[in-house]
């Protein structure tokens, strides 16, 4: 009986180690951001930052609380991360800079509605002004429903549903909604002459690829595109598309149209490549990132279409010393994502620049202000994934997607 | 030729679902408990030999090798730390602990590896097959499987009813307490089951990403369960049912998808083995087969 308790304690202590060892990775990504949960401390921690400390001298006093929500663990924390490293970044440059001052709080939802509200409690309660997301369409849907409710300004970096705009004055996005992009896609492929047969592969279980599916699949019908097979699979069947390749195939499709991402997509192109199948692939923005797949054989992509807003290797200046610093930082190519965190805090801070605001400011003030300025028609944001966005009253972005394809391994410019 | 193309594909993933529940049937005939953690040890068992080759530069078997070590280490590991303190608890609580021990190695893995989804060198080295004008493919990696498959099986036949530590197995798995009493060591046993149980998952692992060439923390999950779902579907706890389940549930899989709707793949799958379940509650070869593993 007793070795059974030293070896529940020792397991109990490996737990809580394991436990320890994660807080540790996240602490420090997070000291700026959890600094002014315990007042008290402030005095010391101010001290030892002498950034912030410079900061506070050259102009404003409290920073603003911007709240961020996302996946930082589980099956799609790769996008969670990048939305907060991107974000992160944007906030300390917007610091660096005097005058105003922000201050993200990111917390992990695990790509889960439950656990995002949650999230979105534990925000609110630490005094959040403006919510930066949350990450996917998922949970927004419930997260959007309760910032509706407390009159909280919310900008989601990443979640395309239209859902997620619709009917709420104060909830924004950053990236394409889903039906700008299915229709987007529809187009281009059809005045470009890109394909006389269409097959579309998409998953049925996931919001973002139904959405985009469904609004492709109307305008190739408006448009006279001829889609000559449509499959699909879940997440729970995202190994084997021989299937769903075969009928492509038969089918006799010369474009194989995937609203999907790029995870399932690598497997796609392995198992095509494998048959010998050769169309063209189309994909949309959840197709980024297959190049920075570790160890992927780029020569799989070789030929690859798609439309996305941010391209890593764009030679303008912003991009450029955006990657450049993600990289320093993270060790990491930044993927859409990050971008679209970078630019859904600069876009807060566009807005908020020449008003007057303060950490005092009540966040329902901050929303109605900012609804004023994003819906008013006369913003115009400039950021990576973008220029000249504008927004829609109800909260959808304006801009336009680039064409790329893949080329030797590096997007390429369709235009 | 279409439908021997989608057989092809079914044996192929159903290959890969029967080594995975061959390690479910091993350690739940002996142990008698489900090792919920079998999926993610599969996962570690993947990025182990992805760092070996990829990292380190080692030939691919050197890498299975090395996968194979790591796993067996961390199979008796587990063993040892969760479920050997609960020998004699209810059978719930050492499930529930599987299950821990199951997103334990998930969120370790998403820690050291991160989220980022890794692509998988294949370890096989075969070219395709290409029959009939190349109208009909079958891939190095399906050949390779189903041939691993089929040694293992044997393999643990051999283990199992022809060695010393088969018999002891046989019979911690009539009676644990009665074997004890004939000078069994259970504990023994039953952590040489583990080891074995975690060698085949990396074995799996290994083969499963080199089929379907993505690593990700989560890998190992979905495979496992329906990996389990074979088992109980050949009938638990019986090595050739976990071998006729796999098979079985992977062509369905594919066949259903191909002839029936690709949306309701997974359902028709369900479907299948809650009829079978009705009519043979213990699974296919459930009962038939007296040398219960």
């Amino acid at each position: 009986m007793k070795r059974n308790f030293y070896l529940t304690f020792v397991v109990a202590l490996v737990l809580c180690l394991a436990m320890l060892a994660g807080c540790a990775d996240k602490g420090k990504e997070k000291t700026d951001s959890t600094k002014a949960d315990a007042p008290a401390e402030k005095e010391t921690e101010a001290a030892e930052d002498k950034e912030a400390e410079e900061a506070e001298k050259s102009g404003d006093t409290a920073p603003i609380k911007l709240g961020g929500i996302g996946p930082i663990s589980g099956a799609a924390a790769v996008y969670g991360i990048a939305v907060q490293n991107g974000a992160q970044i944007a906030v300390d440059e917007i610091n660096a800079l005097g005058g105003m001052q922000f201050e993200l709080n990111f917390q992990d939802d695990e790509h889960d509605a439950e656990k995002s509200v949650n999230a979105y409690n534990v925000l609110k309660d630490w005094g959040m002004q403006v919510l930066v997301g949350t990450v996917t369409t998922g949970p927004c849907l419930d997260v959007a429903a309760e910032s509706y409710n407390d009159r909280i300004f919310t900008l989601t970096p990443s979640a395309s549903s239209p859902k997620v705009v619709e009917g709420k004055d104060n909830v924004f996005q950053m990236c394409f909604s889903d039906l700008n992009q299915g229709i987007a896609s529809a187009q281009y492929i059809q005045e470009k002459e890109l394909a006389k047969k269409v097959a579309i592969i998409y998953n049925n279980a996931d919001a973002y690829s139904t959405g985009i599916y469904e609004k492709f699949i109307s305008e190739a019908e408006t448009r006279n595109l001829e889609v000559v097979s449509t499959t699909t699979f879940t997440d729970d069947t995202a190994n084997d598309f021989s299937v769903q390749l075969t009928e492509a195939q038969k089918a006799g499709a010369d474009l194989v149209f995937l609203p999907i991402y790029y995870q399932p997509a690598s497997l796609i192109l392995a198992q095509a490549k494998e048959m010998d199948y050769e169309p063209t692939f189309f994909g949309v923005d959840g197709m980024d990132g297959i190049l920075t797949l570790e160890n992927f054989d780029t020569e799989l992509a070789e030929g690859v279409m798609l439309l996305t807003p941010f391209v890593a290797d764009a030679t303008d200046d912003l991009t450029v010393a955006f990657v450049e610093k993600y990289d320093e930082l993270y060790g990491e190519v930044p993927n859409q994502f990050a971008a679209d965190g970078y630019d859904s805090v600069y876009a807060i801070y566009e807005a908020l620049k020449d008003k007057d605001v303060t950490a005092e400011t009540s966040a329902s003030d901050l929303c109605d202000l900012l609804i004023d300025v994003f819906s008013g028609g006369e913003f115009e944001f400039n950021g990576l994934t973008g220029d000249n966005m504008t927004w829609s009253e109800t909260g959808e972005v304006a801009k336009s997607p680039k064409g790329m394809i893949i080329e030797n391994g590096v997007y390429v410019g369709m235009d | 030729m279409t439908f021997l193309s989608y057989l092809i594909s079914g044996i192929s993933l159903g290959s890969i679902y029967a080594i995975i529940a061959l390690g479910y049937t091993m350690v739940y005939g002996i142990a008698k408990m489900l090792n919920f953690a079998h999926g993610d040890v599969i996962m570690v068992g993947g990025y182990m030999s992805f760092i070996a080759m990829i990292n380190f530069g080692w030939p691919p078997l050197l890498a299975v090798l090395f996968a194979i070590v790591v796993c067996t280490v961390l199979g008796i590991l587990i063993e040892q730390l969760a479920y050997k303190p609960l020998r004699s608890a209810p059978p719930l609580a050492v499930l529930i602990t599987a299950i821990g021990v199951s997103y334990f190695l998930q969120n370790a893995a998403l820690l050291i590896f991160s989220a980022n989804p890794k692509s998988y060198s294949s370890v096989i080295p075969f070219d395709a097959l290409r029959l009939f004008n190349g109208q009909l493919v079958i891939s190095g990696t399906t050949i390779v499987t189903i041939i691993v498959c089929i040694v293992i099986i044997i393999a643990l036949n051999t283990i199992v009813n022809k060695t010393k530590i088969g018999k002891a197995m046989r019979a911690v798995s009539e009676d644990k307490d009665a074997a004890q009493l004939m000078g069994i060591s259970v504990n023994k046993t039953i952590s040489v089951t583990f080891a074995i149980g975690s060698a085949l998952a990396a074995v799996a692992g290994v083969l499963l990403c080199s089929a379907y060439p993505i690593l990700m923390p989560t890998t190992g999950a979905m495979p496992g369960i329906k990996a389990f779902t074979a088992a109980v579907f050949g009938g638990i706890g019986s090595i050739p049912g976990a071998f006729l389940g796999g098979i079985l549930l992977g062509i369905i899989e594919i066949l259903g998808k191909a002839y029936i709707s690709t949306q309701l793949s997974d359902a028709i799958v369900f479907a299948v083995l809650i009829i079978i379940l009705l009519v043979k509650p213990t699974g296919l070869l459930g009962k038939k087969v007296l040398v219960k593993v």
